[in-house]
């Protein structure tokens, strides 16, 4: 009962937000590569964000991150770092800003942006190797699917 | 031994995913039996960031490796067999096969080691490709091979199988300097939706697991490569291609300036490993 209550108040307050995210171009990065505000305007879910680390045509973060809360997906990579205790070392503020453009944070990562539209040297449209209109572009993850995620990273605490 | 130790690994990554043991093995390569290769070599001197250069075949399961050890285990020796008829087949309005002016295909030892390479006449960097349609178009009158077709792929197999074993040996100065350098931007330059370089994955992170894909050197020393995952000899460009299109960006045609002058690159850092096409990869 109780419980409805409040996720019918998260759903009314998650799509009054959803109209209205920032946009990849608005997005305020502190000088270290943070971004303090949520960029929906809303909660993450953290079990979409999970989804969202093992897809393949999403965040496929595991990729190149070993997360073994994920190990129920397969074959995960070592370009980056593993993403075990993240929480304990890394605010939500900053895991926002590293998911959004990593390369903020880390000068010259090879950690792809996850939320940015603009400024890349022959955007493709998705993975057919056709051109892309960079006015076309849409962020790989959403605002949302970013916030998603930032609260999966929130979860891995004490290894 | 060695053999052991890596079978127990594979067998350990099967039941723990997440633990993986990245590097090139230490295996050797010998063909047939008798003919060995140099499948690690020192890093020619005009390559900064790597000291030694390594065959793509060192990252592969020992299973995937073993079936380049024996001809009749390589499933791109079909291929040179087909290329061998074409190479005695009389085709086009010159009434000629690649046997009226060349010989036997022995004749072409050597010519896989040293390509893309200069062509004076013509003014411009060939690549063996490139080289092979000029024979068909000009000298037989025939059609043209599509750049990155099967029947081309064969060709280059039986042509690059007579100089197997030779150490790669491309020129990178002289008329072609201005190509290579060219060359060298596109190997850095971070392309697509993912900003992603060759060298990001082919020289900052070879050994690495990728997901399940282990990291070469992106080295082109074993095209046209026989592939498990397509069942067929794949050519360098159509690699490529495949390599620019997961960084999500526009790729560029095969034959295209910009993919020939990227393959006289990265063949110039394969300098000193063993012509082994066709190779066999995953
Ligand atoms: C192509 C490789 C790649 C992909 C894909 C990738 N990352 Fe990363 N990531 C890296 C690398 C490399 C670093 C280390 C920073 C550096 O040195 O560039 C990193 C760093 C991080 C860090 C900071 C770790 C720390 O110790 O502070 C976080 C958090 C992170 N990544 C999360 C993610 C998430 C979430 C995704 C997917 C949405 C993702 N990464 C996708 C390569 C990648
Ligand atoms: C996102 C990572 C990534 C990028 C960027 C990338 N590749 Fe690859 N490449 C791979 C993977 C994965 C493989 C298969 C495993 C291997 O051999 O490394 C591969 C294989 C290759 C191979 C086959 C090697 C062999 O031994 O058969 C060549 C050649 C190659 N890449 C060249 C390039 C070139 C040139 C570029 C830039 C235009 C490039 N790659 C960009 C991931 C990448």
């Amino acid at each position: 009962m109780k419980l409805t209550g409040i996720s019918a108040a998260v759903v009314i307050f998650a799509t009054a937000a959803i109209a209205n995210p920032i946009t990849p171009g608005e997005v305020q990065f502190d000088e270290y590569g943070a971004v303090q505000a949520s960029l929906s305007g809303a909660e993450g879910d953290a079990a979409n964000g999970a989804k969202i680390m093992t897809n393949r045509g999403k965040g496929n973060c595991v990729a190149c991150h070993a997360v073994t809360a994920l190990s129920d997906a397969p074959f995960h990579g070592e370009v980056g770092p593993t993403l075990d205790g993240i929480a304990d070392y890394r605010t939500p503020e900053e895991l926002r800003g590293i998911v959004a453009n990593a390369k903020k944070t880390f000068e010259g990562s090879v950690m792809p942006a996850f939320y940015k539209t603009s400024g890349f040297i022959r955007p493709g449209d998705g993975y057919t190797g056709k051109a892309a209109k960079e006015e076309d572009l849409t962020p790989i993850l959403t605002a949302q699917e970013i916030e998603d995620v930032v609260a999966f990273l929130m979860t891995l605490k004490g290894s | 031994m060695k053999y052991k130790s890596l079978t127990a690994l594979a067998a350990l990554a099967i039941s723990a995913p997440m633990v993986f043991a990245g590097g090139a093995d230490d295996d050797t390569m010998v063909i047939n039996g008798d003919t060995e290769m140099v499948t690690k070599a020192t890093a020619p001197a005009h390559m900064e960031n790597v000291s030694e250069v390594i065959s793509g075949w060192h990252f592969r399961s020992d299973e995937t490796q073993a079936l380049q050890l024996d001809d009749f285990d390589n499933p791109g020796m079909i291929a040179v067999d087909q290329a061998l008829d074409a190479w005695n087949t009389v085709e086009g309005s010159a009434e000629k096969s690649c046997a009226s002016c060349h010989e036997g295909p022995e004749s072409m030892k050597g010519v896989r080691a040293v390509y893309p390479k200069w062509n004076e006449g013509a003014g411009e960097v060939r690549t063996l490709a490139m080289q092979i349609n000029d024979c068909r178009t000009n000298q037989m009158g025939a059609e043209a091979y599509k750049y990155d077709s099967s029947p081309m792929a064969a060709m280059e197999a039986l042509i690059s199988v007579q100089s197997r074993g030779m150490p790669v040996n491309v020129a990178i100065d002289g008329p072609v300097a201005e190509t290579w350098e060219q060359g060298k931007e596109l190997y850095y330059t971070r392309t697509g939706q993912l900003e992603l370089s060759c060298a990001n994955c082919h020289e900052d992170n070879y050994g690495n697991y990728i997901r399940a894909d282990h990291l070469s050197q992106g080295q082109i020393n074993g095209f046209p490569t026989y592939r498990l995952k397509n069942a067929k000899l794949n050519t360098v460009h159509g690699r490529f291609k495949g390599c620019v299109r997961d960084t999500r960006a526009e790729t560029y045609s095969p034959g295209s300036p910009e993919f020939v002058a990227l393959e006289l690159y990265v063949a110039s850092r394969g300098n000193g490993l063993s012509v082994e096409g066709p190779s066999v990869r995953n």
